[in-house]
């Protein structure tokens, strides 16, 4: 397989304005689901068949005290090794030699829900009750084999996602961590050597969400 | 902005305070990152730890409405430790300047108070000036009346102690703020300020940005890539709707709207063009009459003579002292002395400080005109919950519009960037652009009068409304050429270096040097001038060189004036006109020439003792002003408490509020301080999902998924003393209005303490409406009062008091 390509989530550049979140449904066509507010800026809550990118909000105390807000562009991370493809029986689900994206295809609807939901140690797989298929973030696969950027990643102001070929964004990410840790002794790139959506962050990974380093 | 958006990654240190721009300015945060990486400062000081905040590397809470005592308080911290840019204090700015006599302050008042007025007669602020009217200065900054002495003296009170008592913040957060930002008072190093609404919407607006322009001065940071002072502007093109003066104060350009006292151009001409004895001062404003006659031209073409002072008789002219701002306006409509109102392109029904007054306002017109995208909180006011739409007689016409991408036309951005844009699609049904609305409208309008001749026709018959295309459509190039503005006869000129320049009949005038005041140009609008030339429209330019490498990108759109990205750049460089920061030169003085961006005129630097010439050309003296005798409320900014506060004195003064500030006193203009029933500071915001009202954007699925309801944030301590739970409904209630909301209680509010009391606050949105969508709840402006500051009438929305209790 070719290294395929990577995005980078510099969560220390993320100020949490949600055009990820909104560029995905756009691109997608996914529609806006009903919400209500239950106490935080978050939402949806949940990942599903309408929303495969969430922008999770977390905030608390720093052990001294002060105030932290932190902030976690939610999404497939397109595995290097699928622990959803391991479910996969026949091509249900697919990874693109050239990209690398994973891919759920329609014939998912034959794959067990709980069990493809469990494989994934990120718990994106979700269900369309319309089709019985299983569905998530593609990378924007139509996008990146057009050149062009995933919808996150071209909406992003800040450039805290950052999408290129793999070897590229794994060299990016060492770097800003290097630079990071100065300020940040936590400052980590997580699971950089499995995932393809390699997410930076300069605390505790769990003080973001509780998924972003797996389960 | 005297800057411009790019510019912020060229900062040392940037503050962020009376703004969240990470959430209303997302794309600044670009910028701001980038200064970030290159080493800079992000420094947040907000009432809330906001998502400005979450990525700042300093961060101090401040109560709402006490930040000219946070800031006087980096005033004193700046002089006391020597912090201040000595050479550009003394050189450019108004420091060594001798104040006259008859100015002093006492106890939170200055000389030349009037009780019953409430108003001061500033004469008592005036400079000491020479026989020839030039102000007399003592470059040693020793003599105790010079500026620099009389600021040093005002700030003394301001220690961090005292600021802390009154702002909540904690010392060692005050200090770090201090230390990090005065740090570019270095040479060669740059800071700058971002601010919004934070800062204006108070009884102390204009003194809270004068706090920190005098600190910029201070710092010597105004003119310098990465420094400045800039407002970040709430809308898209609020910055153009400025320029073009959808004001009451003001014509097009920034000329001072006529009022009775100058029934004459001349009359107007000689009040309000400023005169100064010193042939080293630009004054650029003496060039005033040419610009008005030029925009007179530009009304009434061929009608305007010299004759006829250029119709100067057919322009509307205020009564003396008449205010027509926004909170007398709707305090008129609710006196029923309006009849009929367009509200065009707004929602006053949510936007405005103390909504229920406006609703109710709204129900006295005979008529309203509503042009908007969608229906809205006002046009619908009269079914709006409590309103009996059988007792309303307003008739109400709705006339949609097109949306910005369905018309052709400039936007102008907070840095001054007029950029062209296309039209992309047609406009659904029969909405219309609003161009074309207005143009139908006055053409319906001029039939009207030359059939029926109303009263007063001149004005409108002379009106020259020549800007239809061939099918008789709104023509926006043809406004914009005329905005721009053109050469009425054949001329020849001279340009600066006295070569003769001729310019024929219908010639687009290529600048605003070549302006004249006999009726041979015209110009809808002088600092447009050269937006739009003989060699194309500028604004519509998209290259992408950057030659200083600072991100001016010079033909990239146009930028008001003449096409200059950074404003009062001459003060970029040292008297010899070599930059303080050779890193980062906005301009330079090389072989005889100016070269980099374009410099705040034509002249030499200032060693050229002949022909240099003083750096803000736009004050009649030519320096930056940390005195400033022309404001209301006082020449110093100084701390009075919001109308609405949790204190019972002002811990500076004697004057508790603003002693200047207009109350208004009818049966819906409650305010209430220090009342056990709202003991509770309130703020508003936006959130990035829902623009302004919320108007365009709560139609909008993906937007309201993600903000759906109105939302009260709170800290764990106000929420375990009242048993609120996060997430559940809550009504906050001040002395005009209640609203509910959904309570998210944050550790990013806490509870200040101001000496020994402790005083919390909470924030909302006013993003929501009645309207749409289903449960969003209504808008929090219902809450906030409707008192402005003293010399714009802005309303403190920004600081009042409030309950919270459970639904």
């Amino acid at each position: 397989m070719s290294e395929g390509y990577s995005i980078l989530v510099d969560t220390s550049k993320c100020t949490a304005c949600r055009g990820c979140q909104v560029a995905c449904k756009e691109w997608n066509q996914l529609p806006g689901v009903p919400t209500k507010n239950v106490g935080s800026h978050e939402n949806p809550q949940e990942l599903s068949a309408a929303t495969w990118k969430i922008l999770r909000f977390s905030e608390g105390k720093q052990p001294e005290g002060q105030a932290f807000w932190h902030f976690f562009s939610e999404q497939c991370r397109h595995c290097v090794s699928p622990g959803c493809m391991e479910q996969s029986e026949k091509d249900e689900v697919l990874q693109d030699e050239k990209t690398g994206a994973v891919l759920f295809t329609p014939k998912t609807k034959d794959l067990k829900y709980e069990a493809t939901r469990k494989a994934c140690p990120y718990d994106i797989p979700r269900k369309d009750e319309k089709t019985g298929a299983l569905v998530k973030c593609t990378m924007c696969f139509d996008r990146i084999t057009n050149n062009m950027e995933p919808a996150c990643v071209k909406t992003c102001p800040t450039d805290a996602l950052e999408f290129g070929p793999r070897e590229k964004i794994l060299d990016a990410a060492k770097k800003r961590v290097a630079e990071l840790k100065k300020n940040y002794p936590k400052a980590a790139a997580l699971n950089a050597d499995d995932v393809r959506v390699i997410y930076l962050v300069t605390d505790d990974p769990k003080t973001y969400w509780k998924f972003a380093a797996g389960k | 902005m005297t800057n411009h958006w790019v510019d912020l990654k060229n900062s040392d240190c940037i503050l962020v305070m009376g703004s969240n721009a990470a959430a209303n300015h997302p794309i600044s945060m670009r910028w701001v990152m980038k200064a970030k990486e290159n080493g800079g400062k992000l420094v947040s000081v907000d009432p809330r730890f906001t998502a400005t905040s979450a990525k700042a590397d300093v961060y101090a809470p401040l109560r709402s409405g006490t930040d000219i005592a946070f800031l006087g308080g980096m005033i004193k911290y700046i002089l006391d430790n020597d912090k201040y840019f000595k050479e550009y204090v003394v050189e450019y700015t108004d420091a060594p300047f001798i104040v006259g006599d008859k100015y002093e302050f006492s106890d939170g008042l200055f000389s030349g108070y009037d009780k019953e007025k409430r108003a001061y007669d500033k004469a008592f602020w005036a400079l000491k000036r020479d026989d020839k009217g030039v102000p007399e200065r003592d470059p040693s900054l020793q003599n105790p009346r010079c500026v620099f002495q009389l600021l040093k003296k005002h700030y003394e009170r301001y220690t961090p102690e005292k600021v802390s008592e009154i702002t909540g913040t904690p010392v060692p957060d005050l200090m770090k703020v201090y230390e990090t930002f005065a740090a570019t008072g270095e040479k060669g190093k740059a800071g700058t300020i971002m601010y919004a609404m934070g800062w204006t919407q108070h009884t102390v607006g204009v003194q809270n940005v004068r706090v920190m322009s005098i600190i910029q001065l201070l710092l010597g940071n105004v003119g310098m890539a990465g420094g400045g002072v800039n407002a970040l502007r709430g809308e898209s093109n609020v910055q153009g709707a400025t320029d073009a003066a959808l004001l009451f104060h003001i014509l097009p350009g920034y000329l001072p709207a006529p009022d009775v006292s100058v029934p004459t151009l001349a009359d107007y001409n000689k009040k309000h063009t400023p005169k100064s004895g010193d042939p080293r001062s630009a004054n650029w404003w003496q060039n005033r009459p040419k610009y008005v006659a030029s925009l007179l031209k530009a009304y009434f073409g061929d009608a305007a003579t010299p004759e006829n002072e250029f119709g100067y008789a057919w322009l509307p002219k205020l009564d003396a002292g008449q205010n027509c701002s926004w909170l007398n306006l709707f305090d008129a409509m609710y006196n029923g002395k309006i009849k009929g109102f367009f509200a065009w392109g707004q929602n006053p029904a949510c936007s405005s400080a103390n909504a229920n007054k406006v609703r109710a306002g709204l129900a006295k017109l005979d008529w309203m005109v509503n042009v908007n995208l969608f229906e809205n909180e006002t046009g619908s006011f009269w079914k709006a919950p409590g309103m009996d739409p059988k007792k309303i007689k307003t008739e109400v016409f709705m006339l949609p519009c097109a949306a910005s991408v369905e018309k052709e036309g400039s936007i102008t951005n907070s840095g001054r960037w007029a950029q062209w844009r296309y039209k992309a699609a047609n406009a659904p049904g029969k909405a219309k652009p609003d161009g074309d609305i207005m143009f139908e409208l006055m053409n319906k309008i001029k039939e009207l009068y030359k059939k029926d001749k109303g009263k007063f026709p001149e004005p409108i018959l002379n009106l020259k409304w020549d800007y239809a295309d061939e099918k008789g459509h709104f023509d926006a190039h043809k406004v914009a050429k005329q905005v721009n503005g053109y050469f009425l006869k054949d001329i020849t000129l001279k340009d600066p270096a006295g070569n003769d320049l001729n310019f024929k009949k219908g010639d687009l005038v290529p600048s605003f040097a070549f302006l004249q005041a006999d009726g041979s140009t015209s110009c809808g609008s002088w600092i447009y001038c050269s937006s739009y030339t003989n060699a194309g429209n500028m604004m519509a330019r998209r290259k992408k060189d950057d030659p200083t490498g600072l991100g001016l990108y010079p033909q990239w759109s146009w930028c008001w004036p003449v096409n200059r990205r950074i404003l009062y750049n001459r003060a970029s460089v040292d008297l010899n006109g070599q930059p303080w920061n050779p890193q980062k030169a906005v301009i330079k003085w090389a072989e005889g020439k100016w070269v980099g961006d374009v410099p705040d005129g034509p002249w030499p630097p200032m060693a050229d003792k002949e022909k240099g010439r003083n750096p803000f050309i736009m004050k009649p003296d030519g320096f930056g002003a940390s005195f400033g005798p022309g404001l209301n409320d006082g020449p110093f900014p100084e701390h009075y408490e919001p109308l609405e506060c949790p204190v019972p004195k002002n811990a500076m003064s004697a004057q508790l509020v603003n002693p200047t500030i207009k109350i208004f006193a009818g049966e819906m203009d409650k305010h209430l301080t220090c009342d056990p029933r709202y003991p509770f500071v309130a703020t508003t915001y936006r959130v990035t999902e829902h623009w302004q009202t919320g108007l365009m954007t709560r139609w909008q699925p993906w937007l309201v998924e993600a903000e759906p309801q109105n939302f009260v944030e709170l800290s764990e301590e106000l929420a375990n003393m009242r048993g609120i739970k996060n997430g559940e409904m809550v009504k906050v209630s001040s002395a005009r209005g209640e609203v509910s909301a959904v309570a998210i209680v944050t550790t990013r509010f806490r509870p200040f303490k101001l000496g020994e009391v402790t005083v919390h606050q909470i924030g909302l949105p006013w993003c929501f409406g009645w309207i749409t969508p289903k449960d969003g709840g209504d808008s929090s402006n219902l809450l906030t009062p409707n008192v402005g500051d003293p010399n714009t009438m802005i309303p403190e929305s920004k600081a009042f008091m409030v309950n919270v209790i459970k639904a």
